[in-house]
Formats: C-alpha cells, sequence, structure tokens
C-alpha cells in the first residue's frame, strides 16, 4: 500500500505547530498502524529529520499510551487501541489525518505525544481504598454476587487512554471518572471512602477544566474497552447522593 | 451554604439543573398543548377562551406559570454557562471530526437547537402571551359574561402564510431538541436501568414526534380553514 499521511507537527507546548504531509510505501496491510508509523520514523531519521513523536508502551491494547485522532476518530476506525488497529482498515492511496488529542486538559506535548497527568490527579485525589492490605486474603472471604463482581470488572477494565476525552464535543472525562469511581462503589472494599472519593474525583475533575456530560454517547462508541454510559448514569447518582448525605459542609 | 453552591456550579450540579428544569418544561409542554388542542373546537372558540380566562385567574396555575418562566431563564442561562465551559474544555479543535458516527446529530446541537427555540419562545410571547395581557383585545358575550376573544387573535395570526410556517418549522427544531433532551435528562438524574430505560427512550422518541406535530397541526389547519 501507498498513503499520504498528513499529521500534526508541533515542537513544543509553546510552539503554534502545523500539518505536514508525508509520503508512505509498501506498507503491508498486516502493519500495526503504530508499525506503519516507525517505518515512516526510521526514513525521516536517515534523512536527517525529526522522527515524529508519539506515545506508545505496551502495544498490545492494555496500557492506553497510544494516543492519536485518526481520520476524525480516536485510534481510527475500529473501536480499538492505536496499537491494535491494522492497515487493513486503510484502502492503497489513501490520505489518512493524523492529530493529537484535543482538549484544555491534555495540552499538547510533542507533536502527537499529549499531557494526560490531569488523569493521574483525578486517581490521586480519591481513586484509591486506603486500607492495609497485609498478606494475601482467602479466595472468597468477602463473599461478592458474581453479578456484581463482573460490574465492577467491567468498570475496572478501563485504561485510561483518554480516548474518551478526545471523542467528546465537550472534551468531557465523565466515562473515564465514572469507571474509576464505579469499580471500587460497586466493591465491599470501596464503601469506606465510597462518597468523599464521588465528591473529589468530580471536583478534580472539574479542576482541570474538562467539560461536562451532554450524553451525546461518543465516549462509550470510541471506548476500546466498552466502558458503558451506565457508568456516568451510576456517577451522577454517586455524586448527588454523597453531596446531598456526606458530612462535608 | 458553600456545599450547596460546590453542587450547583459542579459540572454534574449544572446538568442537573438542566434536567430538572427541562423536565418541567416538557410537563408544561404536554399541558400547554392539551390547552391548545381546543383551537381545534368547531365552538368559535368558546372552550378556548374559557380556558385561557381560567389560566389568567386562577391562582394556583398563576403561581405555576410563574414558575415555568423561571425554569426557562434557569434553563438559558446554565445552557449558556455549560455552553462555554464546554467549548473551554477544547480551545483547538480538530481538522477532521468524525462525529455523526459515534453521536446524533441532535446531540451534538443542543444549544444551536436551543437557540433557535429561543428566538422562536420570544416571538410566540411577543405575539400571543403579550397580547393576550395588555394588548387590545375584542370581548365576546357567553351567557351575559364578557370574555377577552383570545381565540379571534390567534385565528388572525395564523391566516399569514409566513407566521403558521414559523410555527411549523419551529416545531421541527423542538422535536430534535427533544428526541435528545427527554432520555438525556434521565440519564443525567441517574435514571438508568435496564428495564426501564428502553421505555424511556422511547417514550422520549414518541413525545418528541408526537408533541410537536400536533402543536404544528394547529396553525395549519387553522391557515387551511381561513382559506375557506
Ligand atoms: C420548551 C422548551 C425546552 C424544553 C422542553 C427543553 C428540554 C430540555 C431537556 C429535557 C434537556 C436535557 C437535559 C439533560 O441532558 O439532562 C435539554 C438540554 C438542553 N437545552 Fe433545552 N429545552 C427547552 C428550551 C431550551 C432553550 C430555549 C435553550 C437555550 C437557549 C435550551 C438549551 C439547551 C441546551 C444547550 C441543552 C444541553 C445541555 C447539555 O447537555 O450540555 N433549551 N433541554
Ligand atoms: S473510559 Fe474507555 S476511552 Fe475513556 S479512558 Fe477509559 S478506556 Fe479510555
Ligand atoms: S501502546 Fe499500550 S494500549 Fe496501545
Amino acid at each position: 500500500m501507498n498513503l499520504t499521511l498528513n499529521v500534526w507537527r508541533q515542537k513544543n507546548t509553546q510552539d503554534k505547530g502545523g500539518f505536514k504531509s508525508y509520503q508512505v510505501s509498501d506498507v503491508s496491510a498486516d502493519m500495526s498502524f503504530l508499525e506503519m508509523m516507525d517505518v515512516l520514523n526510521e526514513k525521516l531519521e536517515v534523512q536527517g529529520e525529526d522522527p515524529i513523536h508519539f506515545d506508545h508502551d505496551c502495544r498490545e491494547g492494555i496500557c492506553g499510551m497510544c494516543s492519536m485522532y485518526i481520520n476524525g476518530k480516536p485510534h481510527g476506525p475500529q473501536q480499538t487501541t492505536t496499537c491494535q488497529l491494522h492497515m487493513r482498515s486503510f484502502k492503497d492511496g489513501e490520505t489518512i489525518t493524523i492529530e493529537p488529542w484535543r482538549a484544555a486538559a491534555f495540552p499538547v506535548v510533542k507533536d502527537l505525544v499529549v499531557d494526560r497527568s490531569a488523569f493521574d490527579r483525578i486517581i490521586q485525589s480519591g481513586g484509591y481504598v486506603s486500607v492495609n492490605t497485609g498478606g494475601t486474603p482467602d479466595a472468597n472471604e468477602i463473599p461478592i454476587p458474581k453479578k456484581i463482581a463482573d460490574e465492577a470488572f467491567e468498570s475496572a477494565e478501563c485504561i485510561g487512554c483518554g480516548a474518551c476525552v478526545a471523542a467528546c464535543k465537550n472534551a468531557s472525562a465523565m466515562l473515564f471518572v465514572s469507571a474509576k469511581v464505579s469499580q471500587l462503589a460497586l466493591l465491599p472494599q470501596g464503601q469506606v471512602e465510597r462518597k468523599e472519593r464521588a465528591e473529589k474525583m468530580v471536583a478534580q475533575m472539574d479542576a482541570e477544566g474538562f467539560g461536562s456530560c451532554t450524553n451525546t454517547g461518543a465516549c462509550e462508541a470510541e471506548c476500546p474497552k466498552g466502558i458503558s454510559l451506565t457508568n456516568i448514569a451510576r456517577l451522577n447518582r454517586e455524586y448527588l447522593s454523597a453531596k446531598l448525605t456526606s458530612e462535608n459542609v | 451554604m458553600s456545599w450547596i453552591t460546590d453542587t450547583l456550579t459542579s459540572t454534574i450540579g449544572r446538568k442537573v439543573l438542566m434536567a430538572l428544569t427541562g423536565l418541567f418544561l416538557i410537563l408544561f409542554l404536554a399541558v400547554h398543548l392539551a390547552g391548545n388542542l381546543q383551537l381545534l373546537m368547531n365552538d368559535g372558540g368558546e372552550a378556548f377562551n374559557k380556558y385561557a380566562y381560567n389560566m389568567g385567574h386562577n391562582p394556583l396555575i398563576r403561581v405555576v406559570s410563574i414558575g415555568n418562566f423561571v425554569f426557562i431563564l434557569l434553563h438559558i442561562v446554565v445552557s449558556i454557562l455549560l455552553t462555554r465551559r464546554n467549548k473551554a474544555a477544547r480551545p483547538v479543535g480538530y481538522k477532521e471530526s468524525a462525529g455523526a458516527s459515534n453521536s446524533t446529530w441532535a446531540s451534538r446541537n443542543m444549544g444551536v437547537l436551543g437557540t433557535i427555540i429561543l428566538i422562536f419562545l420570544v416571538v410566540h410571547l411577543k405575539g400571543f402571551w403579550f397580547e393576550f395581557k395588555f394588548g387590545a383585545v375584542p370581548t365576546v358575550d357567553y351567557d351575559g359574561v364578557s370574555f377577552k376573544n383570545v381565540y379571534l387573535i390567534v385565528q388572525e395570526a395564523y391566516k399569514e402564510l409566513w407566521y403558521a410556517l414559523f410555527y411549523v418549522v419551529s416545531m421541527g427544531f423542538l422535536a430534535f431538541h427533544l428526541s435528545h433532551g427527554f432520555a438525556s435528562a434521565f440519564q443525567t438524574l441517574g435514571l438508568n436501568h435496564k428495564k426501564y430505560s428502553p421505555i424511556i427512550s422511547g417514550l422520549g422518541k414518541g413525545f418528541a414526534i408526537l408533541v410537536p406535530l400536533l402543536f404544528a397541526l394547529i396553525p395549519v389547519i387553522i391557515y387551511i380553514k381561513s382559506l375557506g
């Protein structure tokens, strides 16, 4: 395959940045999208040009680093991560536009790399359970119904990739925050800090400058882990009941 | 106070205000429609004129109508605050965006749809509500009691093709606002359930089609009747 790539290049956070066009030839349909980018970067390095910076780590769909907005969608045309996207999803001769995640809370560091530490700060504000864990507890020591365990597990599948923020017209982080609040709110271990968690994580989400939720559902449609909107409804319930009943005035 | 203001100015709190005021407006639309359908009765306007009189004089209705104005204003003010925040959350936009592949058009354009509804509301309130209350309305006698003949004003207004059309088109935009807003309000309030969400969603779609359609039918029928 021969492709034209329209890639966002930006030297640093202050730089204005702009699109630059590149030709890549002899791309195999079996390559992953990141491998295709590697091929282009090797060519750029040989030519003495600055390679295109992008985030990646596991390359197996579990770390959530590979943020790229491809042809108008986070992680491109498939509902998966960029590292799990293959070139067979594209046509020979196609022009592919690649942009960084766009959100005030995710400033561009360089080219396609954005700073997602806003997510880390939201987790730090309450996305944890503070108990001494001690040794490994016996399985089934705390009985949890299978259905609840499954639900909590599904919420816990969120890999913090930020595709929900990237897809949302409001750059809202509600799907991410709702998954992180849900995974603990559903389990007995999460009850102690339940109210405080919902209050603090929403406050931090707002302080980071993410938008509000219009319930368009774009996040759910683009989430590589299939995190569902029911999490957002649960977050709304958790937050409201926490605000109404907690002792924090 | 601080926890109250904290809650109401948070993104979720603001959305809850949108949902509660929106649901109240939905209820209002249903009641308003039931009243307006009396315009289609073949009684020379007696039922509608008496209904309009009661609406203006029942103390309970007057309290509710003041509440209605307050809620519309609140819905509008909060929608502006939210829209500004949401725009600020993405200062640099995308060159290419495939929004149509992951969300409905109405859900992405609630602000635009709301603004069009607002323009309609201003024209509508000026043309009818203001006229009924403060205009020189002719009177009509039923059993020796004199009533304002607001029915006549409506008939006169819809004789104008552009005016009738303006109503019909506006109701189309309302339909889109409701097609997303109805179910969205329940999700905002956290009311999501495997059993009930599909029913709410279905009711919402039905409401979004039926209510604006019946509203739009009134000027259409009056216009056609006026042609003789
Ligand atoms: C009869 C008139 C109206 C009704 C019945 C109505 C109803 C609703 C409902 C039920 C929602 C969903 C709330 C939610 O998602 O939780 C909504 C959202 C919205 N409305 Fe209205 N509305 C009306 C008029 C207006 C007007 C006049 C404006 C603005 C000038 C407006 C602007 C908005 C906006 C921007 C949203 C989306 C807020 C968001 O989710 O970000 N609406 N409306
Ligand atoms: S909710 Fe989905 S899209 Fe959002 S950060 Fe988690 S895995 Fe990524
Ligand atoms: S590189 Fe880890 S998810 Fe893509």
